[in-house]
């Protein structure tokens, strides 16, 4: 199975040379993002096909370095990754179908597109340490390529930049993470990195290198700083899949490494995830509270579920570390049902956010408004995402966060007090942040398709194209069945937990009624499909009833607004002002926000003026000393560039000697 | 023979809790009347406001769009189920299991969340205020009432309502700090939740300082009424979790006779008229306070509810 993975992947990469030389005719869109489509509906069959299939299909083959070779398996866990990676590469690429037309510039993004996606279905593939790194780096620099696609504007440069050197450094720490792991005869393989026990000092490094390595890639605080510059800096189909799919495929760098090549956790290690996990995902959502450009807030949601999906890692490790394995299991199942549940909705948001940008050129909430009565299509299916995303029921988001809250209900079972104290903690962030989202996502729908339009571009935008509206409602259905049955996705996660903790929670299709029963049916259960059959029919005897028996009348008339409607549609609530008292309560500790008003004295005619300050504290207290300092280091060796051949030489004699000095010693 | 009868209790508390649900804000607003001393209204004016709603037209703004009338449906129906799926009278409801306390809380926010974007539809000031406010209260609210539901959850063992009513009632759990904090805590929610005095006034009608009636001004007719019954189901369902859970004594077995079910529901009727009365009291001796310093007093439900949480953690007889 796996030389059919691999045969998709080298037909992706294929098509990047094809797409150089087209790119500049007008069929080049449908040429290459059709195949893509193709293909990675296929590697996703290959990923269902392999998730049951016992024995893993592995390969060797003689590419890289001489004396490895390059490995690839594809045991439960990477057919996991193979799925939501190439559903989501599947959705990108049907969305891009249409939306790929306007492209201004088709030949800095159709080249790459292939490759990046052959990229990320390689480092989940990759079975060594020397392949799963150069696969990595291959997914940085072709997802950088395209992130720069757009670099006419500085904005984008900017993020480019910072998204290179974090990229950097993130393959630094997994370089080392790896290093250290391989040991000192240099076993790259998997298969002997699992073997050789490393010793706990060695373990304990390699987990901070590679959540450090890995995390940075998937975003946690603090090393999320390029993250919500980068992902919306792309093409919006290619937002979706560096926000949707390329998180998750960190995510499954640090599966690997904690779950699998590191052997048995220690209890301390889980303290670290969860306090990570936790921190994440309050401060994403903050961040993402304070955003009105529509697809920078997307991406700062993504910081948020990173930490959710760590919080339950966290706790998977931390049951695992206890030797609970059914907890470890339902744990590890939640955190992975939500990288699932994730990638669908996340990339069905960007895709709204990118049709927007299309139909209107505007990405800033504050200039949009009134979509939903221009383009009704992509507003129900953003709303759907919206409502997924936001952990309300019966969509999918909810399911995942229900295990997790399940989850932290088992813990008070673990002994160690350092995780009696964080456990609740981490259980009031995760749910301050679920509604903290429900709140961010009220003002991205409202303020962008309710309400009046606010200009001109959104009062005539017209709805998107069919292949995009395609992609979003294929998106919004899998929110919806995996919402209402999740039974099938817990299911199929199964073998995967069993390879890592070695159990699986209980089979779930078999249950009546569809119930999703995670421990005992005295513990907990949940149906989504009754919970939404109960609320679709109740609802809608109650609109029948009433339209027969009472009323059915409707007048239009203009706005009530306690008797003074204004027609300018400024008078309407901003993002900006939405987020007020939010910003109040959580911005003057989080980002020291402070709102300065200036009122013009008496008899002047300017208007009044509020401006809001937010400082991102993060960003002031880790970046800027390490670019200040690197700047004055810059500036202090920059004289060595101007100097004359005479001191050059003594330079170059006086390094040799202190070198050979060195050796000497 | 069981099913038909399990079919019949579920069937009989979906429409008790729609026929309470009036009667219970009624009956709070007569005995808050008596106590200002005023002639208040009588105590079936809830249903007459609602069968004039219902039977009037729906004035649509011209900015309205498909998700504003579609809300209150939603809201209602989700109020509705949520009210439905509580032990009242009979624990061991037929589909009691379809969605445990963290469902149901959630499945409120759901309701919410889509009375919060009918706020910001029609596009003018005074829905937006409301809805912004609305979702920061809720924003604190949630949290505090999840470390709630883990309290009582860690003490019961379970999260499903009917399990946890059946081992409140057993006995095991005795006098305890973390309960008392999470009971304190979820009164405090309730209040919040249900926009009552001090977060919100349910009966005020001076625009800065409405929070859930501002973000419901445009409607009208039987839009009106869906969302006025499903804010007084929501009053409801506060008071029978609270009841279900704190003082679940009377409460009928599944397998309870006609005088267990005649008693489980006199005690239930017994609990909400209890309820109301207090409720009305403590309107009646509090004033409102001013929005920004409701997250104080929310962020103390949450501490409550994660300080009992934390407690049990500790231990598990706190």
């Amino acid at each position: 199975m796996v030389t059919s993975a691999l045969f998709g992947i080298v037909a992706l990469l294929a098509l990047s040379p094809i797409a150089v030389f087209l790119a500049s005719s007008s069929r080049a869109t449908a040429v290459i993002y059709a195949p893509c489509l193709i293909i990675t509906l296929m590697l996703a069959a290959v990923g269902g096909a392999c998730l049951f299939e016992q024995p893993v299909s592995s390969i060797a083959l003689p590419l890289g370095l001489p004396w490895l070779g390059a490995h690839f398996k594809i045991d439960s866990l990477s057919a996991f990754f193979v799925i939501v990676v190439n559903l989501g590469g599947a959705a990108a690429s049907l969305f891009a179908l249409g939306y790929g037309q306007h492209e201004q510039a088709p030949e800095r993004v159709l080249p790459f597109y292939p490759a990046y996606l052959a990229g990320m279905n390689l480092v989940v593939l990759a079975d060594d340490a020397f392949s799963f790194l150069v696969a990595w780096e291959f997914m940085s620099l072709t997802s950088w390529a395209l992130v720069v696609a757009h670099h006419y504007e500085r904005e984008n440069l900017r993020a480019g930049y910072v998204y290179l050197l974090m990229a950097g450094f993130g393959t630094f720490a997994l370089l080392l993470a790896f290093g250290l792991l391989a040991g000192s005869n240099g076993n790259y393989l998997f298969e002997s990195i699992r073997a050789a026990q490393p010793s706990s000092g060695v373990a304990a490094m390699v987990l901070v290198l590679g959540l450090v390595g890995a995390g940075s890639k998937a975003g946690v605080v603090p090393l999320h700083a390029w993250l919500p510059l980068a992902h919306p800096a792309a093409p919006s189909h290619v937002s979706a899949l560096m926000s949707g799919v390329m998180t998750k495929v960190a995510v499954y760098g640090f599966v690997r490494i904690a779950f699998d090549l590191l052997g048995p956790p220690v209890w301390w290690w889980s303290i670290l995830v969860l306090a990570v996990g936790g921190i994440t995902a309050v401060m994403g959502v903050l961040y993402a509270l304070m955003q009105h450009d529509l697809k920078r807030l997307l991406a700062y949601h993504t910081v948020e579920n990173i930490g959710i999906i760590f919080i339950g890692l966290g706790l998977a490790l931390a049951f695992k570390a206890y030797g609970m394995a059914d907890a470890a299991a339902l744990a590890l199942t939640a955190g992975l049902l939500h990288v699932f549940n994730h990638s669908v909705f996340k990339s069905l948001l960007f895709f709204g956010a990118g049709a927007v940008l299309n139909a209107t050129g505007e990405r800033d909430m504050e200039h949009l408004g009134g979509l939903i009565h221009r383009m009704p299509q992509t507003a129900f299916a953003f709303l759907v995402g919206c409502v997924a995303i936001s952990a309300l029921p019966p969509l999918n988001g909810f399911v995942s966060e229900w295990l997790t809250f399940q989850a932290i209900l088992l813990s008070p079972q673990l002994s160690s007090w350092g995780l009696k104290f964080l456990v609740p903690a981490v259980g009031a962030l995760l749910a301050l942040s679920a509604a903290l989202a429900a709140a961010c996502f009220v003002k991205a729908f409202g303020v962008s398709f309710l309400g009046r339009p606010r200009t001109p571009a959104a009062a005539n935008a017209i709805e998107t194209n069919s292949n995009s509206l395609a992609a979003m409602f294929f998106l919004s259905a899998l929110c919806l069945v995996a919402g209402v049955l999740p039974g099938i996705f817990i299911d199929a996660l199964a073998p995967v937990t069993n390879a890592l903790v070695g159990v699986s929670i209980p089979h779930q299709t078999g249950l009546d009624w569809l119930t999703i029963v995670p421990i005992a049916e005295s513990r907990s259960s949940y149906n989504g499909l009754l919970v939404f059959v109960f609320v679709a029919t109740s609802g809608s005897i109650a609109a029948f009833a009433i339209h027969r028996l009472a009323s059915d009348k409707i007048r239009r008339g203009p706005a009530w607004d306690c008797g003074y409607p204004d027609p300018s549609p400024a008078t309407q609530y901003t993002a900006s002002s939405f987020a007020q008292p939010i910003r109040r309560v959580y911005g003057t500790a989080v980002f020291k926000a402070r709102e300065i008003g200036e009122m013009p004295p008496p008899g002047a005619t300017r208007p009044a003026r509020l401006t809001v300050e937010l400082r991102d504290l993060i960003w002031d207290a880790a970046y800027v000393p390490i670019a200040t300092a690197v700047e004055y280091a810059a500036g202090r060796l920059n004289v060595l560039q101007f100097l004359t051949i005479r001191r050059y030489l003594a330079l170059v004699f006086s390094a040799l000697v202190l070198l050979l000095l060195v050796l000497a010693i | 023979m069981i099913a038909i009868r399990d079919v019949a209790f579920q069937g009989a508390q979906m429409l008790l809790v729609l026929l309470l649900a009036p009667l219970l804000t009624g009956m709070v607003r007569v005995v808050k009347a008596f106590l200002l001393r005023r002639q208040g209204p009588p105590l079936l004016q809830p249903y007459l406001d609602l069968v004039r709603l219902l039977r009037k037209e729906v004035v649509l703004a011209h900015s309205a769009s498909w998700l504003f009338r579609v809300t209150p449906y939603i809201v209602f129906a989700g109020t509705w189920v949520a009210a439905s799926l509580v032990p009242t009278f009979r624990s061991g409801l037929l589909f009691s299991w379809s969605a445990d306390l963290i469902a149901l809380i959630a499945l409120l926010g759901s309701a919410r969340f889509f009375l919060a974007l009918a706020g910001l539809d029609v596009g003018t000031s005074f829905g937006g205020i409301g809805s912004s406010r609305e979702v920061m209260i809720a924003s604190l609210a949630e949290p505090a009432m999840l470390m709630i539901v883990f309290t009582i959850a860690l003490i019961a063992g379970s999260t499903q309502l009917s399990i946890m009513a059946a081992h409140m009632t057993s006995g095991a759990v005795g006098l305890r700090v973390s309960l008392g904090l999470a009971l304190l805590a979820l009164i405090m929610v309730s209040i919040a939740e249900n926009a009552r005095i001090p977060i919100d006034n349910p009966a005020t009608h001076l625009e800065l300082t409405m929070v859930h009636e501002a973000m419901v001004l445009e409607y009208s007719g039987r839009h009106l009424a869906l969302i006025d019954l499903a804010s007084e189901l929501k009053l409801l369902f506060y008071m029978s979790v609270i009841a279900c859970l704190f003082i679940p004594w009377g409460i009928a077995p599944p397998d309870g006779n006609a005088r267990a079910i005649f008693v489980g529901m006199f005690t239930y009727l017994a609990k909400l008229a209890v309820g109301g009365v207090l409720l009305a009291v403590f309107e009646t001796s509090i004033a409102k306070m001013r929005v920004f310093r409701v997250p104080a007093f929310l962020g103390a439900a949450l501490m409550l509810g994660l300080l009992g949480t934390l407690l049990l953690f500790v231990s598990g007889s706190l």
